[in-house]
């Protein structure tokens, strides 16, 4: 784990975005980039994987369906079944359409909720967890970009100078 | 620029030439700043229905529900009544966030946290009816689908008031959760700012230790967008379970199978009504009108507009449809409810939502604050008769002519109702003042493509 690091702050998201580009074409590592909202095209430019929280996001859905139909099957047809007004409730395909509002109700409340939790844990975000973003200016109007330093100092900071800069700072980590 | 290009025919969505830290110490400044006189007032009128309302529920509880206006005819009225007119105003945060977001109106962004907020608030007041209409609160858990050893039944899946239970309860976690995703990154600038200790301690526990990474930024907007998709057939879906209530029913007036959309649509009615009552206010004393422009209230008076045609059309709809079905129980209760002896609700529901929002039409009008104002109030109450009238006119006069009686309220029936009213304005007075009300984030996302100064500065340049 590097422990000094090279911190490029912009003062705006296009210049962010050209900068990410050109620092990516030189060849340089960027460890994390940090900015106060979703810059587009940053997460290509800094060639992140697609995100797949949407694949979860479906796979727990599937399970709050299963999970309706098997709750409902067991409770109003091996259960205790029952004559309800007449309605038909001694096989689950009679009594199906009755099932059809909290089945889709379910799949949504899985889906959302565990989507949510994968999220805040794979984000590492909880209550009582502290912030980790370098300089607290980067959730108002600066974008940083975190790069780690070994013996090559002068030669990222002749690169970074390159780029539409607002400001350049070395940071050194004392407990890593 | 060139990426950030939008037609020059569409007005911008942020006035008064602001940039990403403006608009951080716009929204920041009602959360540092002191609270002034007329919040404290608002604030304890609010405070004092609330607890009048806390008053009755407790008599309500310890007597029985006897204490309010209900007899053997009208076994439901107004806290049902009351039920329906919060949930569907529960409808327009989650409309205006996740159908919007699918739809990539860029205007939902200055009204998107509010909005939900109103949701968020005005469901828990929903959700307060029916746990005082079981008589015994404590014993609301017996509506979950647990073992049968507390007496000798599971619950009944084909119920829609058990499919209610699941859909509001459903719908009330899943805008929770969308809401405060979406709110992380807006804690945390507030949490960067805060000098108090204490502020920044606070702050630093609701934003979860968001960073902003470029890795979490992938994810939040992907999580949005799910969620967008996940909430738009759930906020439908919500309102066609509480419109199920009385549509499975075989009462007449009730079992009409042009309920579910008719209820969808005059829920998002009275939901921008009650948005536009909230945010024409707030954006005043808050000082966010750069943000809130008069834009935004006439895109919302359109929706009104269009929402308000649609119940109309199902108004009349449900006329004609009593009289061509030839069922002489039906046709009566409809003749009833216009001529009966609640004719003025039902003609107070006419004017108020068919009529009304008609008036839209006029740029002139609906590009006039006072009178979006006076019109979103006039729609609430158009709205709280609307439901009034199908639940009362339809249940006074039943099979039975000799049971035929009138229905009125009980001071404790109004003073419940009045207390979720101060309940709701307690909530969202205190959320004007601690909570970012600006979807900060969001909006820095679009000041270049709709910022006015950057609009201007690209009729300049010509591109």
């Amino acid at each position: 784990m590097a422990n000094k690091f090279l911190h490029a702050i912009y003062d705006d998201d296009d210049k962010l975005l050209d900068a990410v580009k050109f620092l990516k074409k030189e060849g340089v590592y960027i460890e994390d980039v940090f900015t106060p909202f979703p810059v587009h095209g940053l997460d290509k430019a800094l060639g992140l994987e697609p995100t797949r929280i949407s694949i979860a996001g479906f796979i727990y859905g599937c399970i709050g369906f299963a999970f309706a139909i098997f709750m409902m099957n067991y409770i109003m047809i091996v259960d205790w079944p029952q004559n309800i007004g007449g309605k038909p409730s001694f096989s689950f395909i009679e009594n199906m359409p009755a099932f059809v509002p909290i089945m889709f109700e379910l799949t949504v409340f899985f889906s959302a909720h565990l989507m949510v939790i994968t999220f805040y844990l794979r984000s590492r975000l909880w209550p009582f967890k502290e912030a980790e973003n370098p300089i607290p200016e980067t959730t108002d109007d600066k974008f940083l970009v975190q790069i780690p330093v070994s013996d090559n100092e002068k030669e990222l900071k002749s690169k970074v100078k390159k780029t539409d800069i607002f400001k350049i700072d070395i940071v050194e980590n004392k407990d890593e | 620029m060139a990426s950030h290009y939008e037609a020059p025919i569409r007005k911008p969505l942020v006035t008064g030439n602001k940039t990403y830290h403006q608009i951080s110490v716009d929204v920041a400044k009602p959360i540092e700043g002191k609270a002034n006189k007329q919040w404290w007032i608002v604030f304890s009128i609010s405070l004092v229905l609330f607890m009048w309302g806390v008053g009755c529920m407790i008599y309500t509880i310890s007597t029985g529900i006897g204490v309010w206006g209900l007899n053997k005819t009208v076994g439901w009225a107004w806290d049902i009544t009351n039920f329906v007119w919060w949930i569907g105003i529960g409808h327009a945060g989650t409309l205006i966030s996740a159908v919007l977001l699918l739809f990539r109106q860029k205007w939902r962004m200055g009204i998107n946290r509010s909005a939900e907020a109103m949701t968020i608030f005005s469901v828990m007041q929903a959700g307060l009816f029916p746990l005082i209409h079981m008589g015994r609160p404590w014993l609301a858990y017996w509506v979950l689908p647990i073992p049968n050893q507390f007496g000798s039944l599971w619950v009944n899946f084909n119920s829609p008031l058990l499919w209610d239970v699941f859909a509001i309860s459903t719908y009330l976690t899943v805008s929770l959760v969308f809401w405060w995703t979406g709110l992380l990154p807006d804690f945390a600038m507030i949490r960067d700012r805060a000098v108090k200790p204490f502020q920044k301690k606070i702050y630093s526990l609701v934003s979860f230790g968001w960073s902003g990474r470029a890795k979490d930024w992938q994810r939040f907007e992907e999580i949005s967008l799910v969620l967008a998709g996940l909430a738009t057939p759930l906020v439908l879906s919500v309102h066609t379970i509480v419109s199920f209530d009385f549509a499975t029913s075989v009462i007449p007036g009730w079992h009409t199978t042009i309920f579910p959309p008719y209820f969808v649509a005059g829920a998002i009615f009275s939901g921008f009504a009650m948005v536009n009552t909230l945010l024409i206010v707030m954006r005043k004393v808050c000082n966010l009108e750069d943000y809130i422009t008069l834009q935004h209230i006439e895109l919302m008076n359109i929706v009104i507009m269009i929402t308000g045609s649609i119940v109309g059309c199902a108004y009349i709809t449900e006329l004609f449809i009593a009289w061509y079905s030839g069922v002489e129980y039906e046709q009566y209760a409809f003749l009833n409810r216009a001529t009966g002896p609640y004719w003025w609700a039902y003609w107070a529901m006419m004017t108020c939502n068919v009529f009304s929002p008609q008036l839209m039409w006029f740029k002139k009008l609906r590009t006039s604050i006072i009178f979006s104002f006076i019109i979103s109030i006039v729609v609430n109450i158009g709205m709280w008769f609307e439901r009034f009238v199908i639940i009362v006119t339809s249940l006074h006069r039943d099979y039975l002519p000799s049971s035929w009686t009138m229905f009125s309220p009980s001071f404790v029936d109004i003073g419940i109702f009045i207390g979720t009213i101060g309940f709701f304005f307690v909530l969202f007075l205190l959320y004007a003042r601690t909570f970012p009300v600006i979807a900060q984030a969001e909006v820095k996302t679009i000041l270049k493509s709709s910022g006015d100064n950057y609009k201007k500065l690209r009729d300049k340049n010509g591109k």
